[in-house]
């Protein structure tokens, strides 16, 4: 098990959050980190879902242990991006900071039971932007979900695709598809889970890919950048717009659901997917064809 | 304003000078040709100048220039072309063009991104931004491809996908992935050609093919310079600084691996001599598919996935 999954299993409040006071980005209350904590990030006044860090989010869902894949898998500078400062100081910046090594955490779990391949991406790491890691990280998840024939669950929370990486990022998008599209086409049920924010790149692959399409309450989502379509069209967007509540109304996901609910309701949704082929199969093996009534016996 | 016309002004006073010079000639019995062999020489050192080497922003600039050649010009080059239109659901999107089409005697589904020629076309296609439409009419378009088995040839040209309220609404975001997953598996060859502007997830909606081609000064980033910009520093009016770093030329994705072959333009550009070009470009398509077409199934679809899947492995 890996250290910070059993710190947060051991005690639910990480000892540096203790004792600090921080202000509801909704409703302005100043609320006590560990009691939004143990609330599963949600405000306790007003249910505003902050945005969750990797560990927290698989602490929350998976029965014991997780085995992450990938975790050693480290971005270049392929370009060699520099701006302000460099993009590998920007890297170290962000690893310090969120203690991830990049924006998404892959691995293997269960969630009430199921064996589950579980990805989990996190804004805190670049904005959650997809570069030559993460979509190799997912690459990889989903080909092992395929070899080891279980479901892929996946967290999505992004930027889009990561600029400081060129055309590099943009190409994770068609390496993601094609790793997606060879799990589904061999039999593979994904659900993916969308989370504030879920936008550009990753939105436009494997978040609109999965079998069925969940989204946390009032996030985020949407393919162009809100201010770029501020921008574009000159005036001010409904407060509303690109919401998952909005998403829901025009037809675009499957369902909307707090995070309360969220565990509940992908166990459900890992049962009928998986649950359904299992019974199937066992039916199958004590059915025979032979035991099935020929069509002339059953003309006769 | 775009550089590379500003820059052919002074190209195109010389040109007119040669121009008279030589009607001038014809008529009259002084011999003028040492003049005209003088500034003949002087043109060509000026263009070799201006075009022999060109910044990343004065590539993006070609591959905006008014002149240069459009979709709408490579598909009217086609032996044949007819167009399917709209996507079966809402709308025909006029960003892409779409249909059947005969290529050196080849039956293909074609598909071109065109951003419009003058003011009027420019406002009905969207000025080459497609809708969740244009994106849905590809996912169609490439079903029926491999229920046909036709092979698919597309043509790369857009400043980015549409954004637009109506889009969000109607989800470009699942209107590209369903693209991108349509092509990921279809059962038949597909060649893509960056003819102009490959800007970001729009770009590459068309794009995740079994060879990309790139016409030389055209550009492919992940997303456009001033999109870039805005999304880095919160400033569009630095795209030129943003063109300089995101490696958007053709022979910076050719050494990334990202494209296959680079189509040369005359000196220039493209619309220095638009017809030669686009033939240029048709036969390196029609040469893809020759070989294309040959690959056995299993092994086309293996390669594809192999094509991508090792584009920027990361350190371990
Ligand atoms: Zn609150």
């Amino acid at each position: 098990m890996p250290e910070w999954l059993r710190l947060r299993r051991a005690q639910p409040i990480p000892a540096e959050d203790a004792a600090q006071w921080t202000k509801c980005p909704k409703c302005s209350e100043m609320i006590y980190r560990p009691d939004v904590a143990t609330n599963l990030w949600v405000c306790p006044r007003c249910q505003h879902h902050f945005r969750m860090h990797a560990f927290d989010r698989i602490s929350m869902l998976v029965d014991s242990d997780f085995t992450e894949i990938g975790g050693d898998l480290l971005p270049g500078d392929p370009l060699g991006w520099t701006d302000k400062v460099p993009y590998p100081q920007k890297l170290d910046r962000d690893r310090a900071k969120s203690k991830l090594t990049e924006g998404v955490v892959c691995g293997f779990a269960s969630i009430g039971g199921f064996p589950v391949a579980l990805g989990v991406m996190d804004f805190n790491f670049r904005g959650g932007t997809m570069g030559t890691v993460v979509g190799e990280r997912i690459a990889q998840l989903f080909e092992q979900a395929r070899d080891r024939r279980v479901p892929c669950v996946v967290f999505t929370a992004s930027g889009g695709a990561r600029m400081e990486e060129g055309m590099l990022a943009l190409m994770q998008m068609a390496k993601t598809t094609l790793a997606v599209r060879r799990f589904h086409d061999d039999g593979g049920y994904y659900i993916s889970v969308l989370t504030d924010p879920t936008t550009g790149g990753v939105s436009a692959s494997f978040a609109f890919q999965a079998d069925v399409i969940v989204a946390e309450a009032r996030a985020a989502i949407g393919f162009a950048g809100r201010r770029v379509i501020e921008q574009t069209i000159r005036q001010k967007l409904p407060d509303n717009f690109q919401t998952a509540e909005f998403l829901l109304e025009k037809g675009a996901l499957d369902v909307v659901v707090e995070r309360r609910d969220l565990k509940a309701l992908l166990m459900r949704l890992l049962d009928y997917g998986v649950g359904a082929k299992q019974a199937s199969n066992g039916r199958a093996a004590v059915t025979p064809a032979a035991a099935l009534p020929s069509p002339s016996e059953t003309r006769a | 304003m775009n550089v590379i016309v500003e820059r052919e002004k002074g190209l195109l006073e010389l040109e007119q000078r040669i121009a008279a010079l030589k009607a001038q000639a014809a008529q009259q019995p002084v011999d003028m040709g040492g003049v005209i062999q003088a500034l003949e020489a002087k043109y060509a050192e000026i263009q070799r100048e201006v075009f022999g080497t060109m910044t990343p922003w004065q590539r993006v600039n070609m591959a905006r220039h008014p002149k240069r050649p459009l979709g709408s010009d490579y598909l009217a080059a086609f032996d044949q072309f007819d167009e399917l239109h709209g996507d079966r659901h809402f709308h025909d999107d006029h960003a892409i063009i779409g249909g059947f089409a005969k290529l050196r005697g080849r039956r293909v589904m074609a598909i071109a991104q065109d951003k419009g020629r003058d003011t009027r076309e420019k406002v009905m296609r969207n000025f080459g931004m497609p809708a969740p439409e244009g994106y849905r009419k590809v996912t169609r378009l490439v079903a029926l491809a491999e229920h046909l088995r036709l092979p698919v040839v597309t043509f790369i040209d857009t400043n980015g996908a549409d954004p637009g309220i109506g889009s969000e609404e109607r989800a470009q975001a699942e209107a590209i992935a369903q693209s991108l997953y349509e092509l990921a598996d279809a059962q038949i060859p597909i060649v893509a050609t960056v003819i102009g502007e490959g800007g970001s997830g729009g770009a590459l909606a068309l794009g995740l093919a079994d060879r990309v081609l790139m016409l030389e000064h055209s550009v492919y980033s992940v997303a456009s310079p001033e999109g870039a910009a805005a999304i880095l520093w919160g400033d569009a009016a630095r795209a030129e600084e943003a063109a300089s770093r995101l490696r958007l030329t053709s022979d910076d994705l050719l050494q990334f691996g990202i494209i296959d072959e680079i189509v040369g333009e005359p000196l220039g550009g493209a619309h220095r001599d638009a017809g030669g070009t686009i033939a240029r470009v048709l036969d390196a398509v029609d040469a893809a598919l020759g070989v294309l077409v040959k690959v056995p199934l299993p092994d086309l679809l293996d390669r594809r996935y192999m094509k991508f899947r090792r584009i920027g492995a990361p350190v371990s």
